[in-house]
Formats: structure tokens, sequence, C-alpha cells
């Protein structure tokens, strides 16, 4: 083999890392732009926002004025939206993701097969197809059409967030309470449910995040009245984004954020209280052997 | 165990109460619309909207026709092209992120996901407002003394191209990531010590086991890019035309249901097509979707 100089080899390496570091950051760069212009025209100095006319943060001050309406509507529109569906979506996700793990039954496989199609199929099929169904029935759009197609794409993310969840020593687990004297439903609330407490969180922070950027679902199964804020956004997008939009949806990011660190301190610190838990009690199962 | 309880060994109780309403849900919203599109889709148009139920094939007739099937090749070639592109953006990315100590990593991704909490309509139309006629691309380009005059970049299907890599991008580089970082560095030491160079294993090792991250990608960003409507509604202005603005359409002011259903039965084939190819080399249940 040809033997190469050290430190030609370390030089190399070097400089392979650095341009492999320069090419990640020309992609974060790619996903930050947009996300940089859109703060950045929150704090336009004119009517809408065509072009950079100068700073102000007025803008802000506007939005919490509450003069425009229809943006705060829409606004309060998607979050009760939002929660709904996202409630929906974590109980029937959290009781079906341990079911179709748990239980055998005749259809399983066609169920889980069904739970593959919002994820795959393209979600204006999956509209237009519900969309067909409550038209013909006459079920009246507006916000429980919207729930039950944001709860159809987020009820699978939530079932497979969950089913990753369960592992193979929760059933040992549950034996065990059972053996203990625990009934089922006590079992379920404080063996099984505190087990996939940070599934639960991660699949109700995606369906929040799926439905209230949902545009698709909202705009077709939505009523002539009332639209979601992304469904606002699409149809003031003709006429031009009037900066108040920019600066609702930068404090919404903000939150996001927020909503997004609370919820992986909360997940790290029941981590590591179920860690500590797990060590004291084997601690004590090693000293009663020792005595015994 | 205590004799008093009554508890059946064979109850069905928790098994109907746990799996029932994932499977009623699936089964009310999904089959049932699925299987009801189909079936609208060799319908007749109604005169005045809606559908008469005398079954034809006018729709799928309709499908073949010169505009439509030029919609839909030209939706077929768009989708390809941003699937290739974020594939070849999105790898080399992947496996940055993927070779790094599991906390930076983590971090790394997280990273990735902040900017998919903003709405996305508004990241469109923050591209919008950087290529504007009088925006800074053009601005930065006049300047440098690349073009004469202005480019018009807005409405045109290179600007939805830019939309549609952009959004997509993230969704291909996750499923990739989470099949690079499953490669063991011992697979690729023996590679490398049997006397590979580091292209042969790139060839023979890595890319046939990452092959399942690559599917599911494809998928994540082929199937999506060929419905959307937002995308090609925002940044194409409604001039551009795509397969999901028309199924949209007929929904709208158009009103043919029959053959937005066609349309959509044929995303369907398509989709179910390319699931059955992934499922001959990979298990459907191994699919990374996050």
């Amino acid at each position: 083999m040809r033997q190469e100089n050290p430190n030609r080899k370390i030089l190399r390496e070097k400089r392979s890392r650095f341009w492999s570091s320069f090419y990640a950051a020309i992609i974060y760069a790619l996903f930050y732009i947009p996300v940089l212009v859109m703060i950045q025209f929150s704090f336009n100095d004119a009517k809408r926002n065509y072009s950079w006319e100068g700073f102000t943060t007025a803008w802000y001050g506007k939005l919490f004025s509450f003069r425009n309406h229809d943006l705060w509507e829409a606004l309060v529109y998607s979050l009760i939206i939002a929660v709904v569906a996202t409630v929906i979506s974590v109980v029937i996700g959290v009781l079906g993701g341990i079911g179709l793990k748990k239980f055998q039954f005749r259809g399983k496989k066609f169920i889980n097969l069904m739970l593959y199609v919002p994820i795959v199929v393209p979600e204006i099929v999956l509209a237009v197809s519900m969309l067909i169904i409550f038209m013909t029935i006459g079920i009246k759009l507006g916000m429980g059409t919207i729930v039950i197609g944001h709860c159809t794409f987020c009820i699978p993310y939530a079932v497979v967030t969950i089913k990753g969840r369960i592992s193979g020593d929760n059933d040992t687990l549950q034996e065990a309470s059972m053996d203990l004297g625990a009934n089922r439903v006590q079992t379920f609330w404080r063996i099984t449910i505190p087990s996939i407490m940070p599934g639960i969180m991660s699949a109700a922070f995606l369906s929040f995040t799926l439905s209230i950027d949902d545009v698709i679902m909202s705009n077709m199964l939505a009523s002539a009245r009332q639209s979601t804020l992304p469904v606002l956004i699409l149809s003031v997008n003709r006429t031009g984004i009037t900066p108040d939009i920019n600066a609702l949806t930068t404090l919404m990011v903000l939150v996001m954020v927020f909503g997004m660190l609370v919820m992986n301190f909360i997940q790290r610190r029941i981590a590591a209280k179920q860690a500590r838990e797990i060590a004291e009690s084997e601690k004590r199962i090693s000293a009663m052997s020792s005595h015994g | 165990m205590n004799p008093g309880t009554k508890k059946k060994p064979h109850s069905r109780l928790p098994m109907i109460a746990q799996a029932g309403p994932v499977s009623l849900w699936m089964i009310l919203f999904v089959t049932i619309p699925m299987l009801f599109i189909i079936f609208i889709s060799f319908m007749t148009r109604g005169t005045f909207g809606g559908v008469e139920y005398t079954p034809t094939l006018t729709s799928y007739k309709t499908l073949a026709d010169v505009i439509y099937l030029n919609v839909i090749l030209k939706s077929l070639r768009v989708a390809v092209v941003t699937t290739a592109v974020c594939l070849l953006l999105g790898y080399p990315f992947a496996y940055y992120i993927a070779r790094k100590p599991a906390d930076v990593a983590s971090r790394l991704i997280m990273l990735l996901m902040i900017p998919l909490w903003t709405n996305s309509l508004m990241r469109l139309n923050a591209w919008m407002l950087l290529f504007q006629t009088n925006g800074p691309v053009n601005k930065a380009l006049l300047a440098l003394g690349l073009v004469e005059k202005p480019v018009m970049f807005l409405y045109t299907d290179g600007l939805v191209l830019l939309g549609l890599i952009t959004n997509f991008l993230p969704f291909a580089v996750l499923p990739m990531y989470s099949s690079i970082e499953k490669l063991q560095n011992a697979m690729l030491e023996a590679s490398a010590d049997l006397g590979a160079k580091p292209s042969t294993t790139f060839l023979r090792v890595t890319l046939p086991l990452t092959c399942p991250g690559i599917f599911s990608a494809v998928i994540l960003t082929f199937i999506p890019a060929l419905g959307t409507y937002t995308i090609t509604d925002m940044l194409g202005g409604g001039k551009v035309l795509y397969i999901g603005n028309i199924i949209k359409n007929q929904f709208g002011t158009i009103r043919n249901w029959p053959l937005g259903a066609a349309l959509s039965v044929l995303l369907l084939l398509i989709t179910a097509l390319l699931i059955f190819i992934y499922s001959r080399f990979a298990s459907i249940e191994d699919m990374e979707v996050m």
C-alpha cells in the first residue's frame, strides 16, 4: 500500500471537514433565509409587502390594537381547530397505538395499511374524497369538517409515534401491576400512560403543528364564511400580504420554539426521573437479595 | 389472584376500546372516501355541477386530451426534478448530520425543524419578496452587471421549482438521516480494511444499506410535490397549472367532480405504484415518516 505523509493526511481531512461544514451551512441558509425575510418584513414601513420601505415596529402595535378583525378571527378559528384536532388525535392515537401493538385481530393488517394512506397519499386527494362524501351525505362544511380532516392525517402520525415508544418491557410492567392487584384502568393510567408520556407529548406537538399550518384540507373543507389563518394568507397573497400578518406569524414561531423548548425540558425530566426510579428499585432488590 | 374479581380471561372489551376508535376512524374517513372517489370517477358529470349516477368512462377519456395530458406530464416532470434535486442536495447534508456525535446531531436536526414551524405560505411569500422585479436578487444581478434589465422571476416555473425544493427538502433529509444514522462504523471500516476505495465503499456498502431511507425520501417528496396546489398557486400566480390546481378547480369554479375524481384516482395509482416498488425491497412498517 502507498504510504502517505501523515501531515498531508491530516491537512486533507481538515480541508474536507471545512467543505462539508460549508455545504451544510449553505443548506441551512436555504431554510433560514425565507424565515429571516419573513421576520424582516414584519418591520416594513409599507401598507403592503412588495418592497422594503424602511423600519417600523408599528405593525406589532397595530396587531395588538386588535383592529384587524379578520386576522384575529382566523387565528382563533385555527387555534380552536388545532386544539380540538390535537386532543382527538392524541386520544385515538394513544389508544390505537397501544391496541394495535398489543392485540391480534382480524383486519389488523388492513387498518395498519389504512394508517399509511393519509401519510403517503397527496393531501388534495384525501381532502377531495372527504369533500365528496360530506357533500353527498349533506354534512354542512365548517369547523367540524375541518377538524375531521385534520384528525384524519394527524391520527396516523400519532399512532406511529406512540407505537415507536412502546417497548417490550411494557408488557412485563403491566403484568406486574395486575399481579399486584391493580385493575386494567389503574394499570392504564399509572403504568402505561406514564411510560409513553414522552411519545404522547411528541404526538401532541406534531398534531398541533400539522393542523395549525394546514392549507389544503382547511381550504377544501371550509365553509365560505370563515377560513383558517393559512387559508386567509393564501387568499390575501393575490393582493399583497400586509405586514401585520408577518408580525403575527413571527410571534407564532417564537411561541412554537418556546413550546418546543419547554416540551424538551419536561421530556428530559421524565426520562431522568424514570432512570432514577429504576436505579433505586434495582438497589433495593439487590439489597434484599444480599440480606436474604 | 383475588377470586372475587370478575375478570374474563378473554374479554374483548379492552381490545375494542383501544383498537376500535382508530379502526372506525380509518374506515369511515379513509377507506370509504377513497372507494367513493373511485366510484365517482366512473360517473357522469351533472348538468349543473354535481354527479349523475350513470356509469361512463368520459372522465378518463378526457384525461387523454392533449391539454390534460400536457399538464399531467409537466407535473410529473416537475415532481421528478424536485425529487432528484432534494435527494442530491439532501443526501450529503443528511450524511453530514448523521456522522456527528449524537448530541450535536440531535441539535442540528432541531435546527432543521425550526423553520418548519413558520407558516409555510409565509416562507413562500418571502421567496416572492426576494425575487420581485425590484427585489434584492434583481438588484444584486443588476449591480453585478449580470443582467441588463430586471429578470421576471415571479410566476415562472423556475420559482415554483425553488419553492417546491425548499419546501420538501427537510422531508427528504429526515428519513435519509435516520437511515444513515443506523449505519454501523464497523461496516465502513471493514470495507476499507478489505482494500475498498472510499468511492467503492460508498457505492457498495453505504448506498445499498441506506436505500430504505432514500426511498422513503422519494415517497415523501415526489408524491406531495405531484399533488401540491398551494406552492404552485402562490409562486405560479395561478398562471402555471399543475395536477393539484386542476383537481382543486374541479371542486371549485368548474364543478366537474368526475374529472377531479379521475385525476385523484390517477394520483392514487401513482402512489400505489411507488409504495408497491418500495415494499419489494423494504418493509412498509420500517418506512421512516418523520
